[in-house]
C-alpha cells in the first residue's frame, strides 16, 4: 500500500492509530482520581510528543543512517521557529505559510552549516555543528536582536502589519494562529463518565503532519538513496572506490534533517506563537541525541517512542513533589513512610533527570538498539513460547 | 598503446624514494602482474593508479585520459574498479544489498537524489544483482548480514561486486594474501574463468608465485621502486635479475 512493503504498511498504520486515538490512550485514569496526575492527554502535551517526534525523525535521517552525529540540530528547530513567528506577524496568522517558510529556512540554513561541517567526519564533524549552533544562539540571544527580540523572545504583536490577515481582532485582541480558519486551540472536551478526552485541533494538525513525515522517512529508508547513506555508515573507502561521491549524499542528508527540525519549530510556533533563543541552545540539541538513541538508532519508529518518553518525563515525572509520594506511602508506618519517601525523593520532581540519565544508561548498556529493540525482544520471547508450546505434549513422557 | 599507460611515474615521502620513473604498459585483455619484495612501491603504484596518492612525477593514462588529480569515485566511473587486501565491503548491509549498490554506482553515476521508490521496484537490477551472485555462488547468502561471513566470501563478495560494474580494469591487490591453501586455489579458478568469459584487463599485485604464474600473462617486476624486468612469466622464472632482488639478501648470509 501507498508503496511501501507489508511491514512497514502495518507499522506506519500502528503509528495512525496511536497517534489519531492519543487523547484516548494518553488518558487512561478518570480525571477526579490519585492517578489522574499520570494523563498525558492534554493538548500542549501531545502537541509536544508529535512535534519532538518529527524533530527526532529527522534527526534519525542523519544520524541513524549515515552515522554522522550532530550536536546542533537545535539550530535549525530555532530557525523554523524564528522564521514561522515572522510570518504570522508580516503576513497573516495562518499556519501554512508560515510552516512552509520555517521548512525552507532551515533547509537553507542548514545547507551553508552542512555544508562546512561535512569536510569533517567523526568527533570534529559534532565539535563544528555544535559551534555552529552556539553560534546560532548567541546570535539569537543577543546581536541580531532586532530580528530574535533578544532574550525576550520574538512575539506577535498588536501592531504587526499581517498584510493579508488582520493587526488586532474586532475586540482589540492579538488574533490566534490557525489553518484556514480552524483556530489551533479550538478542542472539544468529551466527557465519558468520570473520563474526560480532549481533542484539540492544533494536536491533530500536527499528529497528521508527524504522520506525513513519518511516511516521508519509510520511503527514504527504503529507497536507493537510503541504501546509499547506510552504506556511508558502513564503509566510506568501498563507496568511493565503487565510483560514489559520499559528500553530496551526506549533504542531503544533513538538509533534509535540518528541514524536519525546521518543520517541527515551525509548527512548534503554530501552536503557540512564540519563539525563543533557549530552544537553539545545546541542551536542546543534546536532547534529540537522546531521544533518537533511547528510542533506537537507525530504526524508524524508535526516534518516535524516545520522542515521546523524555517528553512524558519532562512532563509527568516531574510534577511528582513530596505531598504525592506521601499520599503514595501513607499507608506504611510514619517512620517507614518517610524513610521511602526521602529514598525516592531525589528521584521524581525537579530530579526527573537522574531517573532519565539511569534509565540512559540502562538502555545503552543492555539495549544498545534502544526501546525498539527491547520490543523485539519481548517479541522473541512471546514467539518462542508459543512455539513451544504445540511441541510440549509430544516431547511429555507418556505415563 | 595499452588500455593502461603509466610514464615516469615518481613518488617521494620525505627523504624516501618510494617510486622513480616507473613505466608501465598494460595491454587491454591481458593480466599483468607486478611483483617485487616487501618495500618494492607496489601498493603505493596502485594507490597512485586509483586516485588515493598523486604522483610527484609522469603520467597515468587510462584509455587515453589522465586520471591524475581525480578522486577515487570519478576513476571508478573511467571504468577501473579495485580489489584490496582486506576485503573493503558493506560489512552492515546484506550481501543482496552490497552487490545493489555498485549497480546503482553504474546506473546512476557518482551521485542522484534517489529517495523515494523502493528498492525493491528497481527488477531489472535486482535480476543483474542475482545472476553475479549465482556467477560466484552466493546466491544461498543473499539475505546475510555481510559482516558475519567467511574471509573467503567477503573476498568473493568483493569481486562480484567489481565485477558487477563491468570495469574495463580490474586491480587486484593481492588477493589472495592470508588465504588458506584452498581458498587461495578457489580465487585462482575464479579469477581465470573471470578472465576467459569477460572483456577484462585485470592487473594484480601479488606476493604468492603459484597465483602470479597461474594467471599473468605478462610479469613486471619492482624493486626499490623502479621496474627491473617486464617479460612473460616463462622468461621471468629464470632471470638473474629477479632472482637477486628476491633473494639478494639470503646469498650475503
Amino acid at each position: 500500500m501507498l508503496g511501501l512493503g507489508k511491514k512497514d504498511t502495518s507499522l506506519l498504520l500502528v503509528v495512525v492509530a496511536l497517534t489519531m486515538l492519543a487523547p484516548f490512550i494518553l488518558n487512561p485514569f478518570p480525571s477526579d482520581s490519585a492517578m489522574a496526575q499520570f494523563n498525558a492527554g492534554y493538548p500542549d502535551l501531545m502537541q509536544r510528543f508529535v512535534i519532538f517526534g518529527i524533530f527526532a525523525i529527522g534527526f534519525n535521517i542523519l544520524f541513524g543512517l549515515t552515522g554522522y552525529l550532530s550536536f546542533g540540530h537545535a539550530a535549525f528547530l530555532g530557525v523554523g521557529s524564528y522564521s514561522a513567528v515572522w510570518m504570522f506577524k508580516l503576513l497573516s496568522m495562518n499556519i501554512l505559510p508560515a510552516i512552509i517558510l520555517s521548512v525552507i529556512i532551515a533547509g537553507l540554513f542548514s545547507l551553508i552549516i552542512g555544508w562546512v561541517s561535512l569536510r569533517r567526519t567523526g568527533i570534529y564533524f559534532s565539535i563544528l555543528t555544535l559551534a555552529f549552533a552556539q553560534m546560532s544562539f548567541a546570535l539569537a540571544y543577543s546581536v541580531l536582536t532586532p530580528l530574535t527580540n533578544g532574550e525576550t523572545g520574538l512575539q506577535v504583536n498588536l501592531d504587526d502589519p499581517r498584510v493579508l490577515g488582520v493587526s488586532a481582532t474586532a475586540d482589540g485582541s492579538i488574533p490566534v494562529t490557525n489553518l484556514f480558519g480552524l483556530e489551533m486551540r479550538a478542542a472539544y472536551d468529551m466527557a465519558v463518565g468520570p473520563w474526560t478526552f480532549t481533542f484539540s485541533a492544533g494536536y491533530y494538525v500536527c499528529a497528521l503532519v508527524m504522520i506525513a513525515a513519518f511516511y516521508l522517512s519509510i520511503r527514504i529508508f527504503r529507497s536507493p538513496f537510503g541504501m546509499m547513506l547506510r552504506a556511508i555508515k558502513s564503509n566510506q573507502t568501498r563507496m568511493n572506490y565503487t565510483g560514489l561521491n559520499p559528500k553530496p549524499y551526506t549533504l542531503a542528508a544533513f538538509v533534509i534533517s535540518g528541514m524536519y527540525a525546521g518543520l517541527a519549530g515551525g509548527l512548534m510556533a503554530s501552536m503557540d506563537p512564540l519563539a525563543g533563543a533557549e530552544r537553539m541552545q545545546w541542551t536542546a540539541s543534546g536532547e534529540v541525541v537522546l531521544m533518537t538513541i533511547l528510542g533506537g538508532v537507525g530504526t524508524l519508529i524508535g526516534p518516535v517512542l524516545g520522542a515521546g518518553l523524555i517528553k512524558y518525563f519532562e512532563n509527568i515525572f516531574s510534577k511528582i513533589n513530596d505531598t504525592v509520594l506521601h499520599s503514595w506511602f501513607a499507608f506504611l508506618p510514619d517512620g517507614i513512610e518517610d524513610f521511602f519517601v526521602s529514598i525516592i525523593h531525589p528521584f521524581v520532581g525537579k530530579g526527573w533527570h537522574l531517573t532519565l540519565g539511569l534509565m540512559f544508561m540502562l538502555v545503552v548498556t543492555f539495549l544498545p538498539g534502544g526501546l525498539v529493540e527491547g520490543g523485539q525482544r519481548i517479541a522473541k520471547a512471546f514467539r518462542k513460547k508459543e512455539d513451544d508450546k504445540p511441541k510440549s505434549p509430544s516431547t511429555e513422557p507418556a505415563e | 598503446m595499452g588500455i593502461l599507460e603509466v610514464k615516469d611515474v615518481g613518488k617521494r615521502f620525505g627523504g624516501l624514494q618510494a617510486l622513480g620513473d616507473v613505466n608501465l604498459s598494460v595491454q587491454e585483455n591481458t593480466c599483468h602482474a607486478i611483483i617485487g619484495p616487501n618495500g618494492a612501491g607496489k601498493s603505493t603504484l596502485l594507490n597512485c593508479l586509483v586516485g588515493k596518492l598523486i604522483p610527484d612525477t609522469g603520467s597515468v593514462m587510462f584509455d587515453g585520459n589522465s586520471v591524475l588529480g581525480r578522486s577515487p569515485h570519478e576513476i571508478n566511473q573511467m571504468g577501473i574498479s579495485r580489489v584490496f587486501q582486506t576485503p573493503e565491503i558493506f560489512g552492515d548491509l546484506s550481501v543482496m544489498e552490497n552487490m545493489m549498490i555498485p549497480l546503482f554506482a553504474r546506473r546512476d553515476g557518482s551521485y542522484r537524489l534517489h529517495a523515494i521508490e523502493s528498492v525493491s521496484t528497481e527488477k531489472e537490477l535486482i535480476t543483474r544483482a542475482e545472476e553475479m551472485l549465482e556467477e560466484v555462488h552466493m546466491l544461498d547468502k543473499r539475505g546475510m548480514h555481510s559482516a558475519s561471513m567467511s574471509r573467503g566470501d567477503k573476498r568473493r563478495l568483493e569481486m562480484a561486486m567489481c565485477l558487477i560494474q563491468s570495469p574495463k580494469l580490474l586491480l587486484l591487490d593481492e588477493p589472495t594474501a592470508g588465504m588458506a591453501r584452498a581458498d587461495t586455489n578457489n580465487t585462482i579458478d575464479l579469477l581465470k574463468k573471470i578472465k576467459e568469459e569477460r572483456d577484462i584487463t585485470i592487473a594484480i599485485i601479488e606476493h604468492d608465485m603459484h597465483v602470479v604464474f597461474s594467471l599473468a600473462d605478462r610479469i613486471t617486476v619492482l624493486a626499490q621502486g623502479t621496474p627491473l624486468v617486464e617479460d612473460t612469466p616463462e622468461n621471468i622464472k629464470g632471470h638473474p635479475k629477479v632472482r637477486e632482488a628476491y633473494l639478494g639478501e639470503t646469498q650475503q648470509v
